[in-house]
């Protein structure tokens, strides 16, 4: 059971850890959260690990350790806020910077090939209806 | 009564005063919310200097917190220490709240109440006995920060908010698991238990107990900003809000402020095999962080971002204080670091002002049009410079004068240029700061933006602040002592909690 319980542990770590090391913000989210469930299991650990125990005096001939188990209800709440906010963070830098990368830089094979066309289709528009204007305004004044 | 659940008020007043702000009536009237704001900053302050009054007559307070007895339960530790560091935070907050009140809360919703979660985490930090429950602090500080950066919005706040954040939340990951081999190999959290129990580590747990110590060196290394972990603090303190950015000046400090209280007290010098366990990691580190912190003073083109690096800097010679382990260094490591954190925050509240003077300039350091009142933000700029660089007669020096002083006996050598060069970049950067922001102008200012009676108010807090420093420094530096060789002994448990009964150690 150890054995199971560390490689899962460790399995979730390395995915968790990978993750966070792309370019993406997206990923990145999905690699913290992995961490934070392979944090929450090792703290589970940490008071040992019991089969069939219970946490409270009375209810069974094998206890275990409940101080980890409040630990690990903390972590998983606070855990939960911080994923919720920075899920929240990155649809605002998705729209605040135009693009997904954590550096807010378009990576430069999108550029070439226009394969962040969203904001690129954004700010051609914007770039023609500034022409429109210069085109008129001088148009209207002789009038 | 109260003076019985005293160590717990200057946590409970930010936090209801926080939640009360936050709720309709006062939530939409900007008025409650300033004078709600200068009110619950005021009644922490009182809270917290009274706090320092009694733990100065009477020793250490324990306060068991719900009365669930340690080393299960969680406990405060109010000691000369933390009563002086929650006095700064509150005078920190009450100068903020002040200064953000005259403009800078109308950017956004709720900074007011966010100030105040803020400071709740900073002081419960300082004051708690418990490691989880430092991280429970550390949390809500984080995430009040998470907030306070991104306010009034703005690509570049957005940007540095996420590197922040992302950052941080690795941090917390590796925290938690610390906080896990801590608790598998010593069987409990409580500091003072901890450090009693350091010593008799049965052989087989040594190497996992060290990685725990290790990992909690990364984690309060990336709160402080020590060297490979500094790269998010000039990007998100130059991109926060003036006053923000102001109280963001003590935040590295309680990265400081846990090494002491965990590396040098729990795995301090009577730990038996975990003994300075981070020292040879911290020498180096700390030696490197002044080095580089004294590049980027040199490289910086702002006022806000060359703050922020002095901050990199002060960091750096803290962590000196820290690496040199003994009463000595912690207590002047202690009066350096509550001049730096006031130095700082007055430095950052100027760059706003500056910024709302100088039109498009902002705080680049280039030729521009003059600001409005140059001799109220010169005379400050001046004021807050002398104590930056550590020149007399203001505080900086006798923080620098205390720290070369406990490098003399055995360490001269090492520590005494890093600091000295420090000060001599901090000279050069803001005498060309200050000559380029205030004299190189050209042009009229056509649109005069004055500085506000709130504003002022807060500045001159802080001016004061560290002129009391000097003049009180006599009485600061024994209790400063004093602070030192409590912490670095510890707490005894059983002997504090005996008379309330109950704690029953095993």
């Amino acid at each position: 059971m150890e054995f199971t319980f560390a490689l899962g542990v460790g399995v979730l770590t390395t995915a968790g850890i990978y993750l966070m090391l792309r370019g993406q913000t997206f990923p990145v989210i999905v690699g913290l959260t992995l961490l934070s469930y392979a944090v929450n299991l090792f703290l589970f650990a940490s008071g040992r690990l019991t089969v069939n125990g219970a946490a409270i005096v009375g209810q069974s001939e094998v206890y275990t350790d409940p101080l980890p188990q409040a630990l690990v209800l903390t972590a998983i709440v606070i855990g939960f806020a911080m994923t919720a906010f920075v899920l929240i963070l990155a649809m605002r830098a998705r729209s605040d910077l135009g693009n997904d990368q954590v550096d807010g830089r378009t990576m430069p094979q999108a550029r070439e090939t226009g394969a962040d066309d969203q904001s690129e289709r954004k700010s051609s528009r914007k770039s023609a209806t500034r022409t429109e204007l210069r085109d008129t305004k001088p148009r209207k004044e002789p009038k | 009564m109260i003076l019985q659940h005293l160590p717990v008020l200057p946590l409970l007043i930010p936090l209801l005063g926080g939640i009360l702000l936050l709720l309709p009536p006062l939530a939409y009237a900007d008025i409650a919310q300033r004078l709600g704001g200068a009110v619950v900053a005021l009644a922490t302050l009182v809270a917290s200097a009274l706090l320092l009054w009694q733990v100065d007559t009477h020793g250490t307070l324990v306060y068991a917190v719900g009365e669930w007895q340690p080393p299960f339960g969680i406990v405060l530790v109010a000691d000369r220490m933390a009563a002086l560091l929650l006095v700064l935070t509150s005078l920190l907050l009450l100068s903020v709240q002040l200064f953000s009140s005259a403009g800078e809360d109308l950017k956004g919703r709720f900074l007011h109440p966010l100030l105040m979660f803020q400071a709740l985490g900073i002081q419960g930090s300082f004051l708690t006995g418990d490691i989880f429950n430092l991280f429970v602090f550390f949390e809500i500080l984080l995430i009040a920060s998470y907030a306070l950066l991104i306010h009034g919005g703005g690509k570049q706040k957005t940007q540095a908010n996420v590197h922040y954040v992302i950052l941080n939340l690795a941090g917390s990951a590796l925290f938690l698991f610390a906080l896990g081999i801590i608790y598998g190999t010593f069987g409990t959290l409580n500091m003072a238990d901890l450090q009693q129990k350091a010593a008799h580590l049965p052989a087989a747990d040594v190497q996992l107990a060290k990685a725990g110590a290790l990992l909690l060196l990364v984690v309060f290394g990336m709160k402080s900003a020590m060297l490979p972990l500094h790269f998010w603090l000039p990007r998100a303190y130059a991109a926060a809000p003036a006053p923000v950015a102001a109280l963001f000046a003590i935040m590295t400090k309680v990265g400081i402020y846990s090494l002491w209280r965990v590396h040098n007290t729990i795995f301090g010098a009577g730990a038996g095999e975990l003994a300075n366990i981070a020292l040879p990691w911290l020498w180096p580190l700390a030696w490197l962080t002044v080095v580089v912190g004294i590049v980027a003073v040199l490289a910086s083109q702002t006022l806000r971002t060359l703050t922020a690096n002095l901050i990199i800097v002060s960091v750096g010679s803290l962590l000196l204080m820290v690496a040199l382990n003994s009463a000595e260094s912690t207590a002047a490591g202690l009066y350096y670091l509550v001049h730096s954190t006031v130095a700082a925050a007055l430095m950052f509240l100027l760059a706003g002002l500056v910024i709302a003077q100088r039109g498009k300039a902002e705080d680049r350091f280039v030729q521009a049009r003059p600001v409005t009142q140059p001799v109220l933000l010169g005379g400050l700029f001046f004021i807050a410079a002398l104590a930056l660089i550590g020149m007399p007669p203001l505080s900086g020096f006798i923080g620098k004068a205390l720290m070369l002083k406990a490098a003399l006996p055995d360490a001269a050598g090492w520590i005494w240029p890093p600091l000295l060069l420090g000060s001599l970049a901090a000279l050069l950067m803001l005498s060309r700061a200050g000559s380029t922001l205030f004299w190189r102008v050209r042009g009229e200012n056509d649109e005069p933006v004055r500085v506000q009676p709130g504003q002022q108010l807060a500045l001159w807090i802080l001016v004061l602040t560290l002129v009391a420093l000097v003049v009180w420094a006599g009485w600061l530096t024994t209790y400063m002592q004093q602070a030192a060789a409590d912490m670095l002994t510890g707490l005894d448990l059983q002997q504090l909690l005996a008379p309330a009964g109950g704690y029953d150690a095993e």
